[in-house]
């Protein structure tokens, strides 16, 4: 007779913690996580003790007072009266508008340099290979100095433009100024403008929408979709009839009349750029720092952009180049519809790692005096309140947020290329 | 800018050893070795010359801080600091002290935590612009481009002074003096503003110096002077005394020439005092009695080295103006030695 019995159940003992490999490892995490907590409890609470001795207890109540400095470019009006916090958004929005022109101009010329960078002719290949080996081995800071020290020693003060015989003269039918102060183009400007809706009130980061731009919009918007409207209706009748009809006037019209009719009737004109005083008055007045910073960001950019872009061509078979030249397309044609769509899978992730080092690296702006977000709350008033911990801090949450965005839409983006497989 | 995460890191790893850390009088005699935060360069005021050697009239305050606590003028080690970093530098521990043409402000004072031990130049904020603009005062200065060092009270006169008088400007913020000097050369700018004598420091390097004026308005009381970490009063008291030290040297006639001979004793008690042939002055200081001849002799006193550094005599020209003796109508005045 036999009989079965259970195993005995093994009772659970301290030891097995420690003994039992089933149990180690987790013991050791545990006790590897406390041991960092309390670290990082320890680092606080000392920085708060410490700061609290020093008679510097973290508050935040400075951000009220006003800034009493001066910040030269700003997209909202801003005087010296305002609050730090008002000066910090200011900054904010230098470091945004940096951010998304270096981000577009850094993927136009990365595209077009990683693509170049395989072509088969010999000059053109070796050229885009000498263009990023040298922007890519060389620290962005000193591109920034560079394209800033350029800018400054190479092109004339405004004081050259005056006079009987100036040694500099204005650009593109006397319109455009371009000053070792920076370019100043013409600005559209209407004689019957709508005026501005402004949101926020008075608080730091109250700003104006101008409804001229928003009629555009709207207008503009309004075009396209029928633009889209006429274009599919003739796609239908291409399909019922087998003739497209001509559509390329109606098209052009529709872009183009009311737009004329609404720039005609808010009375648009260009304001030109002249020599008043010390410096060119009227115009968009677009600074060096903003230019070199710009400019210095996206060639160091673009140059890994256009090593992501030829390793995601590259990573595409031959067989599909050859297939698309078996079905008889072009070779422009073979690369827009062909092999783009499938290097993208590869391109846009290492590509959000670039926009975000841009994104980053445009902190180093202070080199060349550009007031971002860095210049002005971590740089003025950081040192003007000496509040360190609480400007760095809220300086590293910021470039937390914008960081989180970008990667947050561009991970959007990827999904939406992605393979669907079945 | 990325060094200011790190040197707002770095001051709170500081702030964190600060707590341990004993009186900076026994960490710099432990060190051997005093650090001593200057500017980046300015000639006159701190800048090394052609041997490498940090020259100019700030510098020869840490010489002579040197010289009475450690006995050897040599033993500094010169940190150059920025507008912008040279508080963080010493909140840090970074620098026992900072002699860098600083303001001395209510809010640095009390708000920064620092202490300002004295004033070793007077100074104003004042305008350079070149000759040929044909400016002859600030308030013509509508619509101008301004460079502008960052992080200075400068920064902030300059935005109460254009707006008080209801004109517009455009700042350009720049990081070290060396840089605002390479854009106002170039044209980058019409004005240069900082304190007079940093003009005139400035001006004289240029390779043209007739072609810049300096305006006449002065739009601010800049006092400059060496500042220590609030708290450590013994250090601070050095510091404060070494500087009366070279103030008082000049008023009772010692000069680096006739120290050796005066220290021996004299009928004046009061030059006896400051020199250690008579009293405890020093002891109560925690140095030792020829703590003041040391700091007299590093280089000369306040006088001499006001001639040597940034005087008449110098490219760089400035007269004494408000920074001469009581006796004589300035402004210095050191407290006795009692």
């Amino acid at each position: 007779m036999t009989t079965l019995t259970d195993p005995p159940k093994e009772q659970f003992r301290l030891s097995m913690l420690l003994y039992d490999t089933r149990y180690r490892s987790a013991t050791i995490q545990v006790i590897a996580l406390f041991g960092f907590m309390l670290l990082a409890a320890w680092i606080i609470s000392n920085t708060i003790q410490n700061l609290e001795a020093l008679g510097k207890p973290v508050e935040f109540g400075f951000f009220g007072e006003p800034a009493s400095y001066d910040i030269n470019q700003r997209l909202l009006e801003y005087s010296s009266r305002d609050s730090h916090l008002r000066a910090a958004f200011i900054g904010l929005l230098n470091t945004l508008v940096v951010a998304v022109l270096g981000c577009i101009t850094a993927t136009i010329v990365g595209v077009f340099v990683g693509v170049l960078r395989l072509s088969n002719n010999w000059l053109i290949a070796r050229i885009m290979t000498v263009y990023v080996e040298m922007f890519r081995n060389v620290p962005v800071l000193l591109w920034i100095v560079l394209a800033m020290a350029i800018l400054i020693e190479g092109l004339p003060a405004p004081n050259a433009f005056r006079g009987e015989n100036p040694t500099a003269t204005m650009d593109l039918f006397n319109s455009v100024a371009v000053t070792n102060r920076g370019v100043y183009i013409p600005e559209f400007l209407f004689t019957r403008s709508l005026g501005d809706i402004h949101f926020f009130g008075a608080s730091s980061i109250r700003f104006d929408v101008s409804l001229d731009l928003l009629a555009f919009l709207i207008v503009l918007g309004g075009s396209i979709f029928a633009m889209r409207k006429v274009s599919a209706n003739a796609a239908a009748k291409q399909e019922a009839t087998g003739d497209r009809p001509t559509i390329w006037y109606i098209q052009l019209g529709i872009l183009f009349v009311p737009m004329i009719v609404l720039m005609t009737a808010l009375g648009l004109h260009l304001g030109y750029p002249e020599l008043k005083g010390f410096n060119f008055k009227g115009g968009t007045h677009m600074r060096n720092s903003l230019i070199a910073l710009w400019l210095a960001l996206s060639l160091y950019t673009a140059a890994f952009i256009a090593e992501i872009v030829r390793a995601g061509i590259l990573a595409i078979s031959k067989g599909q180049t050859e297939a698309a030249s078996a079905l008889g397309l072009r070779s422009g044609r073979t690369m827009r519809l062909v092999i783009l769509p499938q290097a993208l899978r590869v391109i846009i992730p290492p590509m959000i790692s670039n926009y975000l080092n841009l994104t980053k690296n445009s902190s180093l702006a202070i080199a060349v005096g550009y007031m971002d977000i860095t210049g002005t709350l971590g740089g003025i008033t950081m040192n003007q309140t000496g509040r360190e911990l609480e400007c760095v801090l809220l300086l590293m949450l910021v470039y937390l947020a914008i960081s989180l965005s970008i990667s947050g839409v561009m991970n959007w983006y990827n999904n939406s290329v992605k393979l669907v497989e079945r | 800018m990325k060094k200011s995460v790190i040197l707002g890191a770095a001051t709170i790893a500081g702030l964190a050893a600060g707590a341990a850390m004993a009186g900076t009088v026994d960490d710099v005699k432990a060190r051997g070795k005093l650090n001593c935060g200057v500017t980046t360069g300015l000639v006159g005021f701190a800048a090394p010359d052609a041997n490498g050697e940090w020259k100019g009239f700030d510098v020869a305050v840490c010489r002579a801080v040197a010289a009475a606590v450690l006995g050897d003028a040599s033993a500094v080690e010169f940190v150059p600091t920025t507008g912008k970093t040279r508080f963080t530098a010493l909140a840090s521990g970074e620098i026992d002290m900072l002699a860098r043409n600083t303001t001395w402000t209510f809010s640095r004072d009390v708000d920064l935590k620092f202490e300002f031990v004295g004033v070793n130049y007077y100074d104003g904020q004042g305008f350079m612009v070149p000759k040929a603009l044909g400016v002859s005062s600030a308030k013509e200065l509508d619509g101008a481009t301004v460079c502008i060092q960052t992080g200075t009270t400068t920064e902030l006169n300059l935005a109460d002074f254009f707006r008080s008088n209801n004109i517009s400007y455009e700042p350009v913020p720049i990081e070290t003096n060396a840089e605002a000097q390479q854009q106002y050369l170039a044209g980058a700018c019409d004005v240069y503003t900082t304190d007079a004598s940093g003009l005139a420091a400035t001006r004289a390097t240029f390779e043209n110096p007739g072609d810049h004026v300096l305006l006449p308005e002065i739009i601010s009381k800049e006092p400059l002077g060496p500042l220590v970490r609030h708290g450590d009063h013994e250090w601070g008291d050095v510091v404060r005394w070494t500087l009366n030290a070279m103030v008082s040297a000049e008023e009772l006639g010692v000069t680096s020439a006739n120290i050796d001979e005066m220290s021996a004793g004299t009928d004046n008690p009061e030059v006896n005092r400051l020199l250690g042939s008579e009293g405890t002055l020093g002891e109560m200081l925690g140095l030792d009695a020829q703590w003041a001849m040391r700091a007299i002799k590093a280089g000369g006193n306040y006088g001499e080295v006001f001639a040597q550094n940034i005087g008449e005599e110098t490219p760089i020209g400035l007269a004494r103006g408000l920074n001469a003796q009581w006796t004589d109508g300035g402004l210095l005045y050191s407290p006795p030695f009692r």
